[in-house]
C-alpha cells in the first residue's frame, strides 16, 4: 500500500506567511481590546470619582461677605448676664438681632442689601457675641455667608444678577471663603447655604445599630446551625434555599416587605430608623449567613475533632473553638454587608424615610432620613445650590464605605488563619 | 419606670443570678469527686437564662397589648361618655390624649383630648406598676426557682445546650420567615389587587397611566407591558451591551494575559464599580450621562431625543453591572481544565483563537449563568432608573426616547399622595410580585445552569 506522498510545509511560502501575520494581528487585536476592557472599566470608575469631587469639593466651602456692623449704635436690650447663661441664644434673637443684621446689610450693599445674606447670617453674628460679649459695645466688621445664589455665582457660573453682584463685591474685596463647618454639624434645610449632613448622617448610624444588632446575632447562629449542627434533610434544604434567594432578591422588595408588614400590620412608626434598621436587618442577614457559612468551613475539622476528643460537648467545640477561629472572616463578610446597608437607598424610600427633617434624630423612634436618601432629596431639589452639597454628601458617603471596606480589607489581612 | 431601665433591671438581676449560681457550683468541686456533668458557668447561665426568658417574654407581649388596655381603661372613665362614635374623629382625639398624656405634645386641637390626658397617665402609670412588679416577679421566681435546682447531680449543661440549640434553629428559622414574610404580603396585597382590575387586563393591558384611573374601568389604564418592555430594553438589552462586552473582555484578560501584579491590582479595582452605591449611579446618571446622551440624539439627528432617556440610565446601570458579569465569567474561565488549553496551544494555536474557539465554549454555560444573575440584577435595580429614567409608560425601541421601569413605577406608585389601600397603591405590589416572580425564576434558572456545568469538569 503505498501512502499519498506529503509534502513538507514550506513555512517560507508567501501564503503562509501572509497568513500568519493576520493571525498575529488578530492577537495583537484581541489582546489589546481585553486590555481596553480593563482600563475603559476602571476609567468609568476614576471619571466618576473625579466627576463627584470635582463637584462636590466647593460644598465644604462658603462664600463670606465681610459685614460692617455697628452693634453700640443698635443698643440691643440684653445684659450681659444673659449672655453668660444657657439662654443666651433666645435672649438675642429675642432683642432683635435678626433686623439689626438685616439694618446693616442694607446700609452697607443698598436697598437690596438683606437679600446677599444668608437665611442663616444673623446665626454666625449671635455665636460671635456671645464668644465675645464686648462686640455689644463696639463698631465691628464680621464675616457672614453669603445667599445660595451669589455662593454659586462667586464659585461657579450663576444668574446674570448674581454674577453682577460677586463683581461688584469682590471690586470692593468684601468676599472671602472659608470652610463650611455647618454642612458636617446641620440637619436638612430649605436654604442651601445652611444644610447640613449631620442629621442624615445621625439617621444613618441609628439605622445601622439597629441593623447590626439584629443581623449580626442572627446571621452568626444561623450560619453555625446550618453548618455544625443541621441534619441533611428537607428542612434544612429549604432553609438554604430560602437563604440563597433572600440574598438575591431586589432590595426594593425588601422595602415592600417593610411597608406591608413593619408599617401596615405592625403599625410601627413611619420614617424611623427602628423600621428602616429592621428592613435592612432582613436584607443583610443572608449576606452574613453566606460568609459566616464559608469562614466557618475555613476552620479545619482537626479543630473540632481535637476538642471533641478531650471531652469538649458539641456547644463547646462550636462556641469555643469554631466561632473564636472564623469570627475575622465572619466579621470581614458583616462589613462588607453593613457597607451594603449603608449605601442602600430603595427600601428606605418605601418606607417614608424621605420626609424633610429639619432636625437630627434622636431616638429610634423618631423621624430620620439617611444620608443616600438625603442625597437623593438633594439630588432632585431645582435650587442650584444643592448641586455641589448632593456632590459633597457623595463624598461623606463614599468616605465611610471605602473606611469600612478598608477595614475589612485589614481585617482579613491582620487576622486570618490559613491552614 | 421606663421600659428600657425595666428591661436593665431584669437583666441585672439575670447578672447577679449569674455570680450566685456560678459562685454557689464552684462550692461543689471537692477532691473526693472526679466527674461533673457540668462547669460553675453552665450553673451560672442555667440561672440567668430562668431569670430573663420568662420577664422578657412578657415584656414583649405586654408591649403590644398594654396600649389597647390602657385606652380601655381610659374608656370606661366618665369623661370619655362624650366621645364620639367610631370612627376616624375618635381615634384621632384618642392619640392626641396619649401623645399630651406622654408629654409628646403640648397643642391640642381638641378640647376632649385635653380632658382625657389626665385619665390617660393615669391609666398608663397604673399599668407601668403592673407591668413592673409582674416582671420582676417573673425574674425573681424563675430565677430563684432555678437556683434551687443548684445541686452538684442536676444536668445544668445539657439543658443550657438545649436552650443554646433551640436558640440556633430558631435564628435559622428567620430566613424561612423572611421568605414566607415577602411572598405572603406581596401576594396578600396582590389579590386584593386583582380584585379590582383582572389579572389579565394588568398583564397583557398596554397602557399605563396610573396618574389619571378611571374608578369604573381601573384596569384600562393598569396594563403594565409598557413597563415589561421598559424593564427588559433598559436592564437587558442596553445594560447587558454594555455590561457584557467589558465585563467578558475584562476576564478574559485579567485570566489569560495579565500580569500576576495587574491581576492583583485591577480586580480589586473592578470590583469597586459594584460597591459604589446605586444612588451616587443615579446621580452621575442624571446630571451627567443624561444630558451628554440628548446632546449625542440631537447631534445625529433624532428630533425627540429626550433628557431622560433609556440609554442614559442604561448604559449608566450596564457599568454598575460589570463586575458582576467579570467576576462570575472569571469563575467559569477559571474552571477550564488546562489541559484543553494546553492541547489547543500545542496544535499551534495563537492564545487568542485558543480563548474563542476552546475556552470560551467550553466556559459558555458559566458566562451565560452569570449574564442571567447580571441580569436579575439589573432589571430589580431601583435608583439608577427612579433618578435617571422618566416616569412616562411608552412602548418604544428607540434608545434616546424615554422609557420606565417596573422599579421606578413602584417607588412613583408609593411615594404619591395616595393612600394605603387604593388601586394605586395596591398596583406597587402586583408589579413587587411580578418582579419577584421573574428575579427568582432568572436566578434558579442560572445557578442550575451553573450548577450541571461545574458538575461536569469535576
Amino acid at each position: 500500500m503505498t501512502e499519498p506522498s506529503r509534502l513538507p510545509t514550506d513555512w517560507k511560502a508567501a501564503a503562509v506567511q501572509r497568513r500568519t501575520r493576520r493571525r498575529y494581528a488578530a492577537e495583537r487585536r484581541f489582546r489589546l481590546l481585553g486590555l481596553a476592557a480593563v482600563w475603559l472599566s476602571a476609567g468609568f470608575l476614576m471619571f466618576l470619582l473625579a466627576s463627584m469631587l470635582w463637584q462636590g469639593a466647593s460644598g465644604f466651602r462658603q462664600t463670606r461677605v465681610a459685614l460692617p456692623i455697628d452693634l453700640a449704635a443698635a443698643r440691643l436690650a440684653v445684659t450681659p448676664a444673659q449672655l453668660s447663661g444657657r439662654g443666651a441664644d433666645l435672649a438675642l434673637a429675642g432683642a432683635g438681632l435678626e433686623g439689626t443684621v438685616d439694618a446693616a446689610a442694607t446700609r452697607a450693599f443698598g436697598a437690596q442689601g438683606a437679600d446677599l445674606l444668608s437665611d442663616g447670617a444673623w446665626l454666625v453674628v449671635r455665636d460671635a457675641i456671645e464668644r465675645n460679649p464686648a462686640l455689644l459695645q463696639s463698631r465691628t466688621t464680621i464675616d457672614v455667608p453669603v445667599d445660595s445664589a451669589i455662593d454659586v455665582a462667586a464659585k461657579h457660573d450663576g444668574t446674570p444678577a448674581a454674577e453682577a453682584i460677586v463683581a461688584r463685591l469682590t471690586a470692593r474685596g468684601a468676599l472671602s471663603t472659608g470652610w463650611n463647618l455647618g454642612f458636617l454639624a446641620a440637619a436638612d434645610s430649605t436654604d442651601p447655604t445652611r444644610v447640613g449632613i449631620w442629621g442624615a448622617l445621625k439617621g444613618s448610624l441609628l439605622t445601622m445599630l439597629v441593623t447590626i444588632a439584629l443581623a449580626f446575632p442572627i446571621g452568626v447562629l444561623a450560619a453555625l446551625y446550618l453548618e455544625e449542627y443541621a441534619p441533611r434533610n428537607r428542612w434544612t434544604d429549604v432553609i438554604e434555599v430560602s437563604i440563597n434567594n433572600l440574598a438575591a432578591v431586589p432590595s426594593i422588595i425588601f422595602g415592600l416587605l417593610g411597608l406591608a408588614v413593619f408599617l401596615g400590620t405592625l403599625h410601627l412608626p413611619r420614617s424611623a430608623p427602628l423600621v428602616g434598621g429592621l428592613t435592612l436587618a432582613l436584607m443583610t442577614m443572608p449576606v452574613i449567613v453566606i460568609a459566616g457559612r464559608n469562614a466557618i468551613k475555613a476552620v479545619p475539622p482537626s479543630i473540632r475533632d481535637a476538642a471533641l476528643a478531650v471531652g469538649a460537648s458539641p456547644v463547646q467545640v462550636v462556641f469555643d473553638h469554631v466561632l473564636p477561629l472564623a469570627l475575622p472572616g465572619i466579621l470581614t463578610g458583616t462589613i462588607i454587608g453593613m457597607a451594603r446597608a449603608l449605601g442602600e437607598t430603595a427600601p428606605l424610600l418605601m418606607i417614608g424615610m424621605r420626609a424633610f427633617i429639619a432636625a437630627p434624630p434622636s431616638r429610634l423612634v423618631d423621624p430620620a432620613t439617611v444620608l443616600p436618601v438625603q442625597i437623593f432629596l438633594w439630588s432632585d431639589d431645582i435650587d442650584r445650590g444643592f448641586v455641589e452639597k448632593t456632590s459633597a454628601a457623595i463624598i461623606v458617603l463614599l468616605v465611610f464605605l471605602l473606611a469600612m471596606n478598608g477595614l475589612a480589607i485589614y481585617l482579613r489581612n491582620r487576622f486570618e488563619t490559613r491552614w | 419606670m421606663s421600659a428600657l431601665a425595666l428591661v436593665l433591671v431584669v437583666f441585672g438581676l439575670a447578672l447577679i443570678g449569674w455570680l450566685v449560681a456560678r459562685m454557689r457550683a464552684a462550692t461543689f468541686r471537692k477532691p473526693g469527686v472526679a466527674r461533673f456533668t457540668a462547669l460553675p458557668v453552665h450553673y451560672g447561665y442555667f440561672v440567668a437564662i430562668c431569670a430573663l426568658v420568662p420577664a422578657l417574654l412578657f415584656l414583649a407581649v405586654w408591649s403590644l397589648t398594654s396600649p389597647a388596655l390602657v385606652t380601655d381603661a381610659v374608656i370606661a372613665t366618665p369623661a370619655a361618655a362624650a366621645l364620639p362614635p367610631a370612627g376616624f374623629e375618635r381615634a384621632s382625639i384618642l392619640s392626641e390624649a396619649r401623645a399630651l398624656a406622654a408629654g409628646r405634645s403640648h397643642g391640642a386641637f381638641h378640647d376632649l383630648s385635653v380632658r382625657l390626658a389626665p385619665a390617660y397617665a393615669a391609666a398608663q402609670i397604673r399599668y407601668d406598676w403592673i407591668a413592673t412588679a409582674v416582671a420582676l416577679l417573673l425574674a425573681f421566681a424563675g430565677g430563684g426557682f432555678a437556683f434551687t435546682r443548684v445541686r452538684p447531680d442536676f444536668g445544668a449543661r445539657t439543658q443550657v445546650e438545649r436552650i443554646v440549640m433551640l436558640l440556633l434553629l430558631a435564628a435559622s428559622l428567620i430566613a424561612i420567615l423572611t421568605t414566607i414574610g415577602i411572598v405572603a404580603s406581596l401576594l396578600y396585597e396582590s389579590a386584593r389587587f386583582f380584585r379590582i382590575v383582572p389579572i389579565g387586563e394588568f398583564l397583557f393591558g398596554t397602557h399605563w397611566s396610573p396618574q389619571v384611573i378611571d374608578a369604573r374601568d381601573p384596569g384600562a389604564s393598569l396594563g403594565a407591558v409598557p413597563l415589561f418592555w421598559g424593564t427588559f430594553f433598559i436592564g437587558a438589552v442596553i445594560a447587558m451591551a454594555v455590561a457584557i462586552p467589558f465585563g467578558l473582555m475584562s476576564a478574559i484578560y485579567l485570566t489569560q494575559y495579565a500580569h500576576a501584579t495587574t491581576r492583583r491590582w485591577m480586580k480589586p479595582v473592578l470590583e469597586m464599580l459594584a460597591g459604589v452605591p446605586t444612588v451616587v449611579y443615579g446621580y452621575f446618571a442624571a446630571l451627567t450621562v443624561a444630558p451628554a446622551v440628548r446632546e449625542l440624539g440631537l447631534a445625529v439627528g433624532i428630533a425627540n431625543a429626550s433628557s431622560e432617556s433609556a440609554l442614559a440610565a442604561g448604559a449608566v446601570m450596564g457599568i454598575m453591572i460589570i463586575p458582576f458579569v467579570s467576576s462570575m465569567a472569571d469563575d467559569s474561565i477559571a474552571a477550564v481544565p488546562a489541559s484543553m488549553r494546553d492541547g489547543s496551544l500545542a496544535m499551534g494555536a495563537t492564545q487568542s483563537e485558543t480563548i474563542r474557539k476552546v475556552i470560551l465554549p467550553a466556559a459558555l454555560p458559566g458566562v451565560v449563568g452569570g449574564i442571567l444573575l447580571a441580569v436579575s440584577r439589573a432589571i430589580g435595580e431601583t435608583m439608577i432608573v427612579v433618578m435617571a429614567a422618566s416616569g412616562v409608560a411608552t412602548l418604544t425601541a428607540n434608545p434616546f426616547a424615554s422609557t420606565t421601569t417596573v422599579t421606578k413605577q413602584i417607588v412613583d406608585l408609593l411615594t404619591g399622595e395616595a393612600e394605603f389601600d387604593s388601586a394605586k397603591t395596591l398596583a406597587a405590589f402586583a408589579l413587587g410580585l411580578t418582579l419577584f416572580v421573574i428575579t427568582l425564576a432568572l436566578n434558579v434558572v442560572a445557578l442550575s445552569v451553573v450548577k450541571r456545568y461545574r458538575e461536569a469538569y469535576d
